[in-house]
């Protein structure tokens, strides 16, 4: 039965860029766990020798010439930014 | 008000009362308005509607002269990106975004001379199967508002059976068009993967989403169909089709053989669901179908390898909301762009959402990746090749589309695997990449049951001429009894 700490929960909150409740990592922790025990169901099968499926059907690389096109404008663009700034997408320090 | 009763009305009559200019399409299109403005406040199916620009388009084909699908409203679910009108996915996070392009399978509307009445309710970024995980409040079933809708296009589902809209458009990952079709009494069909483009859909789970149509009858739903399949330079998955979709006229099922998997059905399925289902397979036979018992060995897997899978991916597409280029921002003073990307997302998504995107993480993580993501994926191949084996012995698979009717609201909303388990006949379809469709098979308890038919790859029009030879012989009444006559 696979067990989800609060430690996991945390850890891969971080990874996925989420900041949880305390509340919310306890609720987490249960509800992970149960939903990957009943995941566990697939330990029973024997996948030795089956390849993985990424895609349902099995299609060729579509390759285009690489020229260059019309583009939105800047403005255009920016006007859907939360905070843009002098023509640019504003974030905060990285650290 | 306008003179049209819009309560049952097909694409197919509006198109005749277009046609014979019994009506005008800014009549048409209003008739569905009003009729939303009467009853949606209770059901809540739309999350807005365009009656300005709506109008005016109508008002341009009044103008200039119209014929085949052009006038026919239609509502679009609110995943599908519209040019400069708000697209929100039902997510908080979303809330107020107007897209810079149209979707490829809206461009296809736009070029038809559809006329988009309004944007439907759905579950955050398709990620449920009640509809109540839209940030934006329920939406109820018009059969007994106490229940779901199914979802996560329930929006969709239910404006089309409440008569609001003669055609909607959905998606459908792991049963989001079939399932709350089933739950509200409707036609629903999710295409072959690569049928239609998904450019301009809002991405869940790539190697799964597709979009598909809602429509009161299988005709309806190939004319749907046909308005949007096809390959868009934009959607590099998207392929041409072997055949352009054709709107059904078979009148039996003579020479067609059809797979039921019994084990599969063996666990779960509701009785009074089992019993329409077993209906409507004697009447199949009745019209000259062979009925064929099927293995799908693999497919009572399709559920847990489906939610490792699609949550994979769902944590890999929803990492673009971080508050910098579009959408919601939340940051204080001093925060790190780690910090404001941590409180943007914590405040934007919802609790399911933050939930398939950490089990996805972990899934996908250092050390559990081989056990988790890479057992679902061969355990996909497995499926696949069920399906393969199955179809070399019959034409079509027939399953009820969702072992149970449509639940109370709130009922499974804290147990996560239950809401899953409603996906369990549904996802296997998906990790496949084959078409499926839901017809009304008939009522448990009052409430609509659907019946599945699923097919090979681009055996679409294969499925609609079956759907629609059954359909007739079932004669269900798609219009809940509480609407009955004029609202």
């Amino acid at each position: 039965m696979a067990e989800i700490s609060a430690d996991d929960v945390l850890h891969v909150a971080r990874l996925a860029r989420l900041r949880l409740s305390d509340d919310e990592v306890g609720r987490m922790s249960e509800q992970l766990s149960t939903i990957l025990g009943h995941v566990e169901a697939l330990g029973g099968l024997d996948l030795e020798n089956v390849p993985p499926t990424a895609h349902a059907l099995a299609l060729t690389h579509v390759t285009r010439p690489d020229r260059t096109r019309p583009s939105w404008s800047r403005d255009e663009v920016l006007a859907e930014a939360p905070q843009p700034q002098d023509g640019a997408f504003r974030v905060p320090p990285t650290a | 008000m306008s003179g049209v009763e819009v309560l049952g009305l097909t694409a197919e009559r509006c198109i005749e009362l277009l046609d014979g200019r019994d009506v005008s399409c800014r009549e048409l299109a209003e008739a569905y308005l009003d009729r939303i403005d009467r009853v949606d406040g209770d059901l809540h199916c739309f999350l807005r509607t365009r009656r300005e620009s709506a109008l005016a388009e109508a008002d341009a084909l009044d103008r200039d002269g119209r014929s085949g699908l052009q006038g026919v409203p239609v509502a679009l679910k609110d995943i599908l990106s519209t040019r400069g009108e708000e697209t929100t996915a039902g997510s908080r996070i979303l809330e107020g975004h107007r897209p810079l392009f149209d979707a490829g399978a809206v461009t296809r509307l736009r070029e038809a001379g559809t006329v988009v009445i309004g944007k439907t309710n759905m579950d955050e970024f398709a990620m449920g199967s009640s509809t109540e995980n839209s940030a934006y409040g329920v939406t109820h079933n018009p059969w007994d508002p106490a229940r779901v809708p199914g979802g996560s296009s329930g929006g969709s589902s239910a404006a089309v059976a409440a008569g609001l809209a003669p055609i909607a458009y959905g998606t459908d990952t792991g049963g989001s068009i079939r399932q709350p079709a089933a739950l509200c009494g409707v036609v629903g069909m999710k295409p072959t993967y690569g049928a239609v483009s998904r450019h301009g859909l809002i991405a869940f789970a790539s190697s799964l989403d597709q979009i598909g149509p809602f429509a009161l009858t299988v005709r309806d739903c190939a004319l749907a169909l046909a308005a949007v399949a096809g390959h868009d330079r934009c959607d590099s998955t998207s392929v041409p089709l072997p055949e352009p979709v054709r709107v059904p006229d078979a009148e039996d099922l003579r020479g067609v053989t059809i797979g039921v998997p019994e084990a599969l059905l063996a666990q779960g399925v509701e009785p009074g669901v089992r019993e329409s289902f077993d209906a409507a397979l004697r009447l199949a036979e009745g019209m000259g179908a062979t009925l064929r018992e099927v293995e799908l060995p693999h497919a009572g897997y399709g559920l847990p390898a489906y939610y490792i899978i699609a949550p994979a991916e769902a944590s890999s597409n929803l990492a673009r909301f971080d508050g910098v280029r579009y959408g919601l921002r939340v940051e204080e003073a001093r925060d790190t762009v780690i910090d404001m990307y941590e409180r943007t997302r914590a405040a934007g998504f919802g609790a399911e959402v933050k939930r398939r995107i950490m089990l996805g993480t972990y899934a996908l993580s250092s050390g559990y990746y081989e056990a988790y993501y890479g057992t679902a994926q061969r355990v996909r191949t497995l499926i696949r090749r069920d399906f393969d084996n199955a179809f070399a012995g019959v034409d079509l698979i027939a399953t009820p589309t969702s072992p149970t009717v449509a639940f109370e609201i709130g009922e499974r909303a804290n147990d996560p695997w239950a809401m899953y388990a409603s996906d369990v006949l549904t996802v296997p379809v998906n990790l496949a990449g084959l078409p499926g469709i839901s017809i009304p098979s008939g009522l448990a308890g009052g409430l609509p049951v659907g019946f599945q038919l699923i097919g090979p790859a681009f055996a679409e029009n294969r499925i609609l001429d079956a759907a629609h030879a059954l359909e007739r012989a079932i004669g269900f009444d798609p219009v809940p009894p509480r609407l009955g006559g004029s609202a």
